[in-house]
């Protein structure tokens, strides 16, 4: 067993606000990795993660349909959108930072390598810029 | 045969650019979702500032895009562009219509959702308790600057039976817009739960736009095709529910199982129980095959019976926010960012300036990810330090950013800049308060209303 981020694992996300809940849809990309998340990504981690940022419950929810949970997070942004001094108002960035949280991982998965971000395209666009 | 329904915004200050490719595309229905959380406390903002506004204003630029396939017969326009105006929004749309020369076009306006008039008679009748914390609507910090209620499907099915080309609703809930359509299309029940449910799965799966086809991504969006011309979704959905989620081929963009299924869970709860105005939708019962070219087919969704409430949006006043920020270099750029914090926050204390709620955040070190940053020793060559502040009052709140000012000289040492910024005006903040109320008390005040431009 091994230490890994969600993100180093491949594992998507979104996350969104109703009122002052933000929820976050964490994917996996397959039944294997399903599996794992399922067991390791659980209420109790996930409060931890968030703690001083989050400042009430945690709910999850299953899509095993879709390889994916979903984790509802209350009190999370600052007293909703229209009401929060936070720039990332509506929580936008909750996804990205559910990702980083570690977790143990069987040496097979431990062994991925997920590819790096590739912009060439818009350094090309970028360079041809005046 | 299916019924095409296009997914033409996602939001208010969304682009009515690619409302063209759907058009040529083809869709039955174009369907315009502009109105969040958020949105309705912008455009109260309009409308206190005058009456005829409280609709989103870019309706006529939509409208310039779509209206003349619509006068063509080849496409009909639903839209929440009415927000919390929903009649000024029509008188809006009559005008653009005249603006194009075009006549004959039927314009319907839903009206009902609104219950701000109604408030006191509602909370007489029901309790409008806070649906997360369960005070009681007594305890509402009053008055309320907004009130609507999501209404479903059902009055828009009502307009379209009406000849309805145009329908311009209010607060109704966004994946309505589009089961609207096919339930009037293929003449589908209103216990017809399974459905009911798929149409409005397909409807939130469009409802935000270029969300679905490759638009905010996780993982693999730096290899979604050609992302400056994304192309917004399209659904063909036959009489049983099943649908195709394609896209305008001509465009960039994507949609695969993974843009399907990040859509899928956007801003839901429990996705076995998704609850809209018009169902129980299970999103867990839905199978999704990726057909490849830009092909995902839907199928199986289950639903349950509607429950007997709509969920409603209150707002009241909360306060007057302020917000500055100051950018600081290498050396010492995070601790002068912190003193800088400190130091601003004494100076607006000695002032006599009271703050009711600070923010501070360090942009470049953990402003976004909070606690779930890793510590780190390593010394960041910029910070932005960003201050907003809460306070009673607006003029306060204006006051609080000018003790910024003069820490350009007697702050911490040079290495910050950016301070022309810094007096932002003060805006207003405001508190929502999410209820449900009985349908009953609210179905008998929905109308339609249906005018032909002349």
């Amino acid at each position: 067993m091994t230490t890994r981020r969600l993100y180093d694992l491949g594992c998507g996300y979104r996350s969104g606000d109703k009122g002052d809940i933000s929820n976050i849809a964490l994917f996996a990309d397959g039944p294997e990795l399903y599996e794992l998340i399922r067991a390791e990504v659980t209420v109790e981690r996930v409060q931890a993660h968030f703690a001083g940022l989050v400042r009430g419950r945690v709910e999850r929810y299953e899509a095993p349909n879709v390889w994916a949970l979903n984790f509802v997070l209350h009190d999370a942004l600052g007293g909703g959108a229209p009401r929060s001094l936070r720039s990332d108002n509506l929580g936008k960035t909750l996804g990205g930072a559910l990702v980083r949280l570690e977790i143990e991982v069987p040496d097979r998965l431990a062994a991925r390598i997920m590819p790096a971000p590739d912009v060439g395209w818009a350094e090309t666009i970028l360079e041809r810029l005046v | 045969m299916g019924v095409r329904v296009g997914g033409g915004q996602g939001f208010y200050g969304d682009t009515p650019a690619a409302v063209a490719g759907l058009l040529e595309a083809g869709v039955d229905y174009l369907c315009l979702e502009a109105l969040a959380e958020l949105t309705l406390a912008i455009l109260q903002k309009d409308r206190q500032k005058d009456e005829t506004r409280g609709y989103t204003r870019d309706l006529p630029s939509y409208l310039r895009a779509a209206l003349p396939a619509v006068a063509d017969g080849r496409t009909k326009v639903i839209t929440n562009a009415g927000g919390i105006n929903p009649a000024s929004a029509a008188r809006a749309a009559i005008d653009t219509a005249h603006e194009l020369g075009l006549s004959g076009l039927r314009v319907a306006t839903v009206l009902g959702d609104d219950v701000m008039p109604r408030l006191q008679e509602l909370a007489d009748a029901t309790d409008l308790a806070h649906l997360e914390s369960g005070a009681p609507y007594r305890e509402f910090p009053g008055p309320a600057l907004f009130a609507s209620a999501y209404l479903g499907a059902r009055p828009i099915v009502d307009a379209l039976a009406a000849g309805a080309d145009v329908v311009i609703t209010g607060r109704v809930a966004d994946a309505a817009l589009f089961l609207a359509p096919l339930v009037h299309e293929h003449g589908w029940a209103w216990d017809d739960w399974d459905r009911l449910a798929a149409g409005t799965l397909v409807g939130h799966l469009l409802e935000c736009s270029g969300q679905s086809a490759g638009g905010n991504l996780s993982r693999d969006w730096w290899n979604v095709p050609r992302p400056w011309d994304l192309p917004y979704p399209i659904a063909d959905v036959d009489a049983d529910g099943t649908a195709l989620i394609t896209k305008p081929a001509s465009s960039g963009g994507r949609v695969s199982f993974d843009t399907v299924r990040h859509q899928l869970l956007y801003e839901v709860h429990d996705p076995a129980a998704y609850l809209s105005p018009d169902v129980v939708a299970d999103f867990t019962s839905a199978q999704f095959i990726d057909e490849g070219n830009d092909r995902v087919r839907v199928t199986g969704v289950r639903g349950a019976p509607a429950t007997p409430t709509y969920k409603a949006l209150l707002a009241h006043h909360a306060g007057w926010a302020g917000e500055t920020k100051v950018a600081f270099s290498w050396p010492e750029a995070r601790e002068k960012a912190t003193a800088t914090a400190a130091i601003f926050a004494e100076r607006v204390g000695q002032a006599g300036l009271p703050v009711a709620e600070w923010c501070f955040e360090l942009w470049g070190v953990d402003a976004l990810g909070g606690p779930t940053v890793p510590a780190t020793t390593a010394e960041p060559p910029e910070v932005v330090l960003r201050a907003a502040w809460r306070c009673d009052e607006a003029s306060t709140a204006a006051l609080v950013g000018r003790e910024m000012v003069p820490l350009t000289l007697s702050g911490p040492p040079a290495g910050m800049t950016g301070m022309g910024r810094a007096g932002s005006r003060p805006s207003e903040l405001l508190g929502i308060w999410p209820t449900l109320i009985d349908k009953d008390l609210i179905d008998p005040h929905v109308k339609v209303v249906v005018e032909a431009v002349r």
